[in-house]
């Protein structure tokens, strides 16, 4: 039973995804997204409170779903270098397959902090995420392909750099597809951050 | 005459801070009354060293002070010789100590072969396995004086010690220094801010201190009855366990702002999610003096 609601609830986050991606998220109301999944509106306030709500949900949604995909990453018996290469595609692999998540993460997440204040202080609705960055970082560290420094310069330097390849793709920006730039930024990103 | 336990003991490889420490037992003249030392390095006992090693004298309990090696001699004797002979007549042996149990600073001295009695700091030592079932070790530097004695009480009423992998008494050892430490509150919230000899602040996450992942009873039962190294300001320095010393006792080592070592049991990811949760709230009351005067 519990397993059917859970399933409509990431039905009803992943509808809210691609409306606020399509008509921006002030734009979007909850009847909007009731409409879009053919339910009633007071339906959907059985899975989900308020916007606000889902709002929160959407992102600890979308950092479940990267987070289990780096985690099965961190848990390869691969190099930093090997694992650097291959978080970046997996990021862009998701920003391709599924543009709204990263979307909305950089578009609403990082942009509206009024909406999360409340229950998503910190990076506590980000926690698996950041959870296996800190991983990736720290095994590197131990193992010492990475050089020892603040968490903060580390990860900005490596998700802003992503983040920004992906704000650019999505400007139309980008002449070429993220793909085509893996191999260099991988090459900057390792050669920034490890001790060679 | 009350039947007293005949107890034996022998420095090794020492600076003699277990023989310093067992002095501040508050309760020594019972404990006297309760035991016997046929020779001990400092109290006045009916026999001397010499007697000890010329001749057998009846005994109940070996104690072992400090690291051990056959290249070192106590009256002309090697002390593994010394420890042969006894280890045959008593009921127990005892290591008192991290020196003795795991090798600890001692292990560094220059003696050939150098370790715990049947530990080489974790990896067990092929040395005197015959008397692996007759030992208890209580770690420490110092060890704790009441640890020592209950363990010596346990043994007088033939209580069964349940013992851990390096034989130590789980009434003992089976806690983490963590456990009623006074800035737990501060661990929780993950504040260090910590300044040595001050009361405030967890000592964890900057100031090196091991007592998450250390095994003992210093916060359960306090030195001279009233304190311990983290209540009065110094971090815990993992006296206890093999790995002790570490170097830079001060500082914590990290790796991208993560501890090397976590609480004891407590997964890598599990601490992260928690240490999230806790970093993204600010606790004001625990940022400041909370005596601010």
């Amino acid at each position: 039973m519990l397993d059917k609601k859970q399933l409509k609830k990431e039905q009803i986050m992943q509808s809210a995804l691609e409306l606020f991606a399509s008509k921006g998220f002030y734009s979007t109301t909850i009847p909007d997204i009731a409409l879009s999944l053919k339910m009633s509106v007071g339906n959907m306030y059985n899975y989900f409170k308020s916007k606000d709500v889902l709002a929160r949900e959407i992102i600890k949604y979308i950092s479940e779903y990267l987070g289990k995909k780096l985690r099965e990453i961190n848990e390869e018996d691969i190099s930093t270098k090997e694992k650097t290469r291959k978080i970046i595609e997996e990021y862009f692999k998701t920003a391709s397959l599924k543009p709204e998540m990263i979307d909305y993460f950089l578009r609403i997440y990082l942009s509206n902090r009024e909406v999360f204040k409340d229950g998503c202080e910190g990076m506590i609705c980000v926690n698996e995420f950041v959870t296996e960055i800190m991983i990736y970082f720290e095994e590197g560290v131990k193992c010492k392909d990475l050089r020892e420094q603040d968490f903060f310069s580390a990860f900005g330097l490596f998700m802003g750099y992503l983040g920004g390849m992906v704000f650019l793709k999505g400007e139309n920006v980008l002449p070429k597809d993220l793909n085509d730039y893996v191999d260099d930024i991988t090459f900057n990103i390792y050669k920034a951050l490890s001790t060679e | 005459m009350k039947n007293k336990m005949r107890v034996l003991w022998l420095s090794a490889i020492a600076c003699n801070g277990n023989t310093h420490a067992f002095l501040n037992y508050p309760y020594m003249e019972q404990f006297l009354d309760d035991f016997e030392f046929i020779y001990h390095p400092v109290i006045d006992s009916e026999y001397s060293l010499e007697d000890i090693v010329s001749k057998e004298i009846p005994c109940d309990i070996l104690l072992i002070e400090g690291a051990i090696s056959k290249e070192f001699q106590r009256a002309d004797v090697s002390v593994v010789d010394i420890i042969e002979k006894y280890s045959k007549i008593v009921q127990k042996i005892v290591t008192v100590g991290t020196c003795a149990t795991f090798g600890g600073i001692f292990r560094e001295s220059g003696y050939e072969e150098t370790s715990g009695m049947h530990f080489d700091q974790d990896k067990p030592s092929q040395k005197f396995q015959d008397l692996i079932d007759k030992t208890i070790s209580v770690s420490g530097c110092p060890v704790h004086p009441e640890v020592l004695v209950n363990t010596l009480y346990a043994i007088k009423k033939n209580a069964a010690l349940k013992l851990d992998n390096f034989l130590r008494p789980k009434e003992f050892y089976a806690y983490t220094i963590h456990n009623g430490c006074t800035r737990n509150e501060y661990f929780e919230y993950k504040v260090d801010n910590h300044q040595f000899g001050k009361l405030e602040g967890c000592m964890f996450y900057d100031h090196g201190c091991q007592a998450p992942f250390t095994h003992g009873s210093c916060n359960k039962i306090l030195w001279n009855e009233i304190n311990s190294k983290t209540r009065a300001g110094l971090s815990c320095m993992g006296c206890t366990e093999p790995t002790f010393p570490r170097q830079n006792l001060f500082s914590t080592k990290k790796n991208m702002a993560i501890p090397e070592n976590l609480p004891v049991g407590v997964g890598k990811r599990v601490y992260l999610t928690l240490a999230g949760i806790s970093k993204a709230f600010k606790i004001d009351r625990l940022e400041k003096k909370l005596i601010d005067d």
